[in-house]
């Protein structure tokens, strides 16, 4: 793994610890979000603009493709306002608390077979856990700014947050008592071999277990992925900020690096439901044709390999949530809570009785 | 890990813990009292986990910072903004309580200091989840099911007082 590596390579002192340490989590950042997010802004654009008959950033370079870049520029040159009557500390620490809770999530999604922040015997838990993060993040944000928008909009994240969180657990757990393991990179490695294997054709194995287990895979699926939708706060799910209600909700009154930062943690969140998603359902990081590096003999290319078909993967859920944004209508507040509540929930604790009896044929 | 690491990363969360557990403490506004238990329960989470105690240390952030944290700013924020009525947050009884919580602490640092502590060499600790989880079910699953039940009939309670209409 990456972490035994980087000690090895700084001679295996405390500072090699320290500076391993920081490489292997600041990696991801640098690596993967702050590139995704640059063409994740630049595809949801594009996207939006074909899906409506329009054309979308054309000007600035082929196809527009520097508009993201000279976006971030102007951003960053931004005066960053406070209002007087907004509480200074909260105000200013809520950005990162926010950016904080979603990017420790990434800590425990594995993105190739060499390259995961830590090996986590409780990879998905822990990610449902550092998501509370972000929640008080939130409240933090509406209640500094002293705005009724702001206000309004966290108070309706959060309960909408905390209301899909349950279909989500409950179809995670399906997923833990069929695999028998919460940490993501073991889960992956279970969903080895071809397509075949992935959990959502009923995992590894060629039992009767298996093919009965296809149909529950479907709709658990299904449920996990509307109900991460839900809270990341994407249409039709996104009343926190809807616009014509609310201004934009909770980051009405940043502006500059701080709605930088907000922005960011969005995007990063995007991808990190959608990271979830595979792991869970979709074989993770595992090829569905098998290796290329296998083939010819080279195994130094798996783990790139494997990370190509996580990036290609992931990419396409954040696509489809996009696609999503644009096709959809938003849901009022009570349909939001009546989907949750007395569909998403029933649905999802009978699905996972379901599971548990095939689980114990 | 290196054993050094370990200690810094050990005081790092100590520190984190107590200062703002001072600051819940000391801290006039309500709703910053509210905010500063977020980074309490997190330290104490980094502490579990520095103890081996990965499952606890999860639950404890799922519990008290998912769960408890967000149920109490939504009462303070509610309460204290929109609703005209302050909540004070000021001192009484100072005497009383600074000789309970002296005869506390001294009592809490005699035992500090005269007990014989087992100790044990370092290890890398083994993942608690699967062994927790077999526990409760064969060894203590009557006790296990109470708490559900427990639990459930706490959730129907809060239910029904919180619905008004008859």
């Amino acid at each position: 793994m990456m972490y035994d590596f980087l000690v090895d390579l700084f001679g295996n002192s405390t500072l090699a610890d320290i500076i391993a340490g920081t490489i292997q989590s600041i990696l991801p950042l640098f690596v993967f979000i702050l590139p995704f997010a640059l063409f994740a802004v630049y595809l949801e654009r594009k996207v939006s603009a074909h899906m409506q008959d329009r054309l979308g950033p054309m000007r600035t370079g082929w196809h527009g493709w520097k508009q993201t870049i000279a976006d971030i520029i102007k951003l960053i040159q931004k005066e960053d306002i406070i209002a007087t009557d907004n509480d200074k500390l909260l105000f200013n620490l809520a950005p990162i608390v926010v950016f904080v809770g979603s990017y420790a999530a990434f800590a425990a999604i594995p993105f190739s077979s060499y390259f995961i922040g830590t090996e986590l015997d409780l990879g998905i838990f822990y990610i449902v856990a550092v998501t509370g993060l972000v929640v008080a993040g939130i409240l933090m944000a509406g209640w500094a700014s002293n705005n009724k928008y702001s206000l309004l909009g966290s108070m309706r994240s959060v309960a909408q947050i905390i209301s899909y969180e349950i279909p989500t657990i409950l179809v995670m757990l399906s997923l833990v008592m069929i695999s028998g393991t919460m940490s993501l990179h073991t889960l992956s490695e279970q969903q080895t071999g071809y397509a075949w294997n992935w959990y959502i054709f009923g995992g590894p194995g060629m039992t009767l277990s298996k093919f009965l287990l296809i149909p529950s895979m479907f709709i658990g699926f299904l449920i996990i992925y509307i109900s991460t939708l839900a809270e990341v706060n994407r249409t039709p799910f996104d009343i926190p900020e809807a616009e014509s209600e609310l201004v934009s909700g909770y980051h009405t009154e940043y502006s500059g690096m701080k709605f930088a930062m907000f922005f960011l943690a969005e995007y990063a969140n995007m991808f990190a439901v959608s990271a979830i998603v595979v792991a869970l359902f979709l074989g993770g990081y595992q090829s569905p044709i098998g290796y290329f590096g296998d083939l010819i003999g080279a195994s130094w290319m798996i783990p790139i390999e494997q990370f190509t078909w996580f990036t290609i993967k992931g990419l396409f859920f954040v696509f489809v949530q996009m696609w999503l944004r644009w096709t959809l209508p938003r849901l009022r507040v009570d349909q939001l809570m009546t989907t949750s509540w007395k569909y998403l929930i029933p649905i999802a604790f009978v699905n996972l009785i379901i599971i548990g009896l095939i689980t114990l044929l | 890990m290196n054993d050094l690491t370990y200690n810094i990363i050990f005081y790092l969360f100590a520190a984190i813990t107590v200062l703002s557990a001072f600051f819940v403490v000391t801290n006039r506004n309500i709703v910053y009292s509210a905010f500063f238990l977020l980074f309490t329960f997190f330290g104490v989470a980094g502490i579990y986990v520095l103890l081996g105690a990965d499952f606890v240390a999860i639950v404890q952030l799922i519990v008290y910072v998912g769960g408890i944290l967000i149920l109490l700013l939504f009462g303070v924020m509610l309460t204290n903004k929109i609703t005209n009525v302050e909540i004070k947050s000021g001192t009484i009884n100072i005497y009383p309580a600074v000789i309970g919580v002296g005869l506390l602490s001294g009592a809490l640092l005699a035992a500090l200091i005269t007990s014989t502590w087992k100790t044990f060499p370092t290890e890398a600790p083994l993942p608690t989840t699967a062994a927790l989880g077999t526990m409760l079910i064969q060894e203590y699953a009557l006790i296990f099911e109470l708490l559900g039940i427990i639990l459930l009939i706490a959730l129907i309670g809060a239910a029904s007082i919180a619905r008004r209409e008859a």
